[in-house]
């Protein structure tokens, strides 16, 4: 159905859906005789919130980690802004504007809060050794200007209290806030999150998923979310591909979904919390 | 905004991200700023200057180097001892094959050879970490000792096999060699301190130091944010090897003046410098100094009551030091990473809020 609107198209609460900004093609993904990864192809639009979901094990997060570069798939290409990607290392892929979030926290424990957002700022900020050294003009400048979008993160994420706390002494839920901050401080073209809900208790996930669709709705960014919780994804999403087994066993809106006969059985016997 | 001290508040993000904060820790440092430049000048004896002082600053100027690569960018180095000797040797070969070179420049060209021997040294650590990356820097330090006790070259082909540093002069005063008087000694090694500080402080609070720690933390999330590692990790053992090249050729041209290196860089210095970063605090500049303080200072002092006033032998309270240096290591390894910066950091806490503590 969307295939015929190259042109992208509008949802149904009002937001613009672009052309295809990343498709993945015809990945395989093997670990020694693990097959985590079979033979998958999909797309993502710009603009849109796009999830994978699937049981666990159904080899979601090796999907994000070859979009970021951690896996290099054994067959299958990787199309992002219209030109194929080669082999990249991750840090390539940061700069190339795709930011993501772990499913196992990944912050800098030694770091404050502010800190850590900050890194999230390192692909902007362009000053020399020396100007850093002598703490001199670009420096000092290019240091301000990006703390004062970090401080526009901050509040936007509603964590001004905690800015100069250090990230380890931090709950569980406030660190996967902060992690989407550092991510958010990109200002990513693509926005990779792996599980932002897992573990949270139901107001915090409430907030996250808030959180997630003004990320979405304020900037525009394209959002690749994981979860293995059906409920939240249908809520949040505006196209759902469902793994299970490193396969892939449906792909369309959350009703088209919802409705298809695999993802049913694939879905029967597996508890949903 | 509450937890700042009250009444001094920050309106620009420049002021919020100042070195000092806080103005009480402003003013404490110009005192103690004015009273290392303009009292202490006026006031050192020989004595004092040769035990104490000049290895504290020399010291100093290693533990902030080998700070920067442990503390800060979390890369364990066993090599200290062998990056000084590098910095020594190459002042040698430099004041010796330049004679009009000012001696200055002949210390930072020192640190600039060492940081491109640093950087060699370092490239493993792109592959290998912690233990095994500690094993490599200690195979260059054996590496590096050997090299300067086997090769004439290094030594001028002299027949005691040792360097010596001629006199050399900073604005007509002698601050090498026999000549050289305390104070301008002093002042030599304070001025290059003193720089080398406001440098280690700038990078660790801008992107560089904020790069660094990244790896430090988790190496994998960096490299997700951006972070090429082998630019952080090889930029870390730069500077770091930097600051010790040059602690390495004051220590030789200022402090010894004649050096065998096996003698004065060995393996023990390592471990020196190394204990002066762990009791004085992991990724911190005050931690650095002090460390470099209390494993300066501590001996004499320990030696002044054990030895001068107790009349213990001094081979007892050789081994003392070495238990009671050996326990606090461990006590700080164990319960307090970051030293004796952060048992400062708590009492500071305590004071802010004092006398309210809720
Ligand atoms: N680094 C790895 N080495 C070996 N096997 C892996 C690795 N990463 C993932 N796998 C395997 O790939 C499969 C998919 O894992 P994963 O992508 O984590 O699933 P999900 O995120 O959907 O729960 C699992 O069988 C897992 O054991
Ligand atoms: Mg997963």
């Amino acid at each position: 159905m969307l295939d015929t609107q190259p042109e992208g198209y509008t949802t149904a609460d009002g937001r613009k859906i672009g052309g295809v900004v990343m498709e993945m093609k015809n990945i395989t993904l093997r670990f020694g005789g693990v097959v985590a990864i079979k033979d998958i192809s999909f797309d993502v639009r710009e603009g849109e919130i796009r999830a994978i979901i699937g049981p666990n094990g159904a080899g979601k997060s090796s999907m994000l980690n070859v979009i970021s570069g951690f896996y290099h798939p054994q067959e299958g290409e990787v199309w992002y802004k219209g030109a194929r990607r080669p082999r990249m290392r991750p840090y390539q892929v940061a700069r190339q504007g795709i930011a993501r979030t772990f499913q196992n926290i990944a912050l800098f424990e030694g770091m404050s809060v502010l800190d850590n957002i900050m890194t999230g700022r390192l692909n902007h900020m362009k000053s020399g050794f020396f100007s850093q050294a002598l703490w001199w003009g670009p420096a000092a400048k290019e240091e301000a200007e990006n703390r004062e979008k970090v401080e526009k993160v901050i509040d936007f994420l509603e964590i001004q209290h905690i800015r100069k706390t250090p990230v380890r002494r931090l709950p569980y839920g406030l660190k996967k806030r902060v992690e989407l901050a550092r991510a958010l401080a990109a200002e990513p073209s693509i926005l990779l999150l792996d599980e932002p809900m897992a573990g949270m208790n139901v107001e915090e996930k409430e907030d996250m998923s808030r959180f997630v669709l003004d990320v979405n709705d304020e900037f525009g960014t394209t959002i690749v979310l994981i979860e293995h919780d059906m409920g939240v994804v249908m809520d949040l999403s505006d196209r759902v591909v469902v793994m299970d087994y490193g396969k892939k066993i449906g792909d369309g809106t959350p009703d088209e979904v919802r409705s298809n006969e695999e993802v049913i059985k694939a879905y029967l016997g597996v508890s949903h919390d | 905004m509450i937890y700042r001290e009250a009444g001094d508040f920050k309106t620009t993000y420049a002021a919020d991200n100042q070195t000092f904060p806080i103005k009480g820790d402003r003013y404490a440092y110009y005192l103690v700023l004015a009273l290392a430049l303009g009292v202490m000048p006026l006031i050192i004896t020989d004595y004092w200057t040769n035990a104490i002082i000049i290895p504290f600053l020399i010291y100093t100027i290693a533990a902030l180097g080998l700070n920067i690569l442990i503390g800060y960018c979390g890369q364990l180095s066993l090599g200290t001892g062998g990056f000084m000797a590098v910095g020594a040797y190459a002042s040698f070969k430099l004041m010796t094959a330049f004679p009009e070179l000012s001696i200055v420049f002949v210390v930072l060209l020192a640190g600039l050879c060492t940081a491109a021997v640093g950087v060699a040294f370092g490239l493993p650590s792109l592959r290998i970490k912690g233990f095994y990356l500690a094993v490599a820097t200690l195979a260059a330090q054996f590496f590096l000792i050997w090299l300067f006790t086997r090769t004439p070259w290094f030594f001028n082909y002299s027949p005691t096999g040792m360097i010596s540093a001629p006199t050399r002069t900073v604005f007509g005063y002698a601050v090498t060699g026999p000549r050289a008087s305390a104070v301008s000694m002093y002042l030599f090694c304070l001025a290059f301190l003193i720089g080398l500080a406001w440098l280690a402080r700038n990078l660790t609070r801008g992107t560089l130091g904020r790069k660094w720690m990244a790896i430090r933390d988790m190496d994998i999330a960096a490299e997700i944010i951006g972070v090429n590692p082998l630019i952080a990790k090889l930029s870390a053992f730069a500077v770091s090897s930097f600051y010790v090249g040059i602690a390495g050729a004051l220590l030789f041209v200022v402090y010894l003046g004649s050096v065998e290196a096996g003698e004065a860089f060995g393996i023990t210095v390592s471990f020196l410098v190394l204990f002066m970063v762990i009791i004085g605090g992991l990724g911190s500049i005050l931690g650095s100094f002090l460390g470099a303080f209390f494993l300066v200072v501590g001996p004499v002092l320990l030696k002044i009551l054990l030895v001068d006033n107790l009349r213990w032998s001094s081979d007892l309270a050789a081994h003392l030091e070495i238990m009671i240096i050996g326990l606090l290591i461990i006590v700080f390894l164990v319960l307090e990473p970051h030293g004796l910066t952060a048992l400062w950091r708590t009492i500071k806490e305590k004071l802010r809020l004092w006398p309210f503590p809720h």
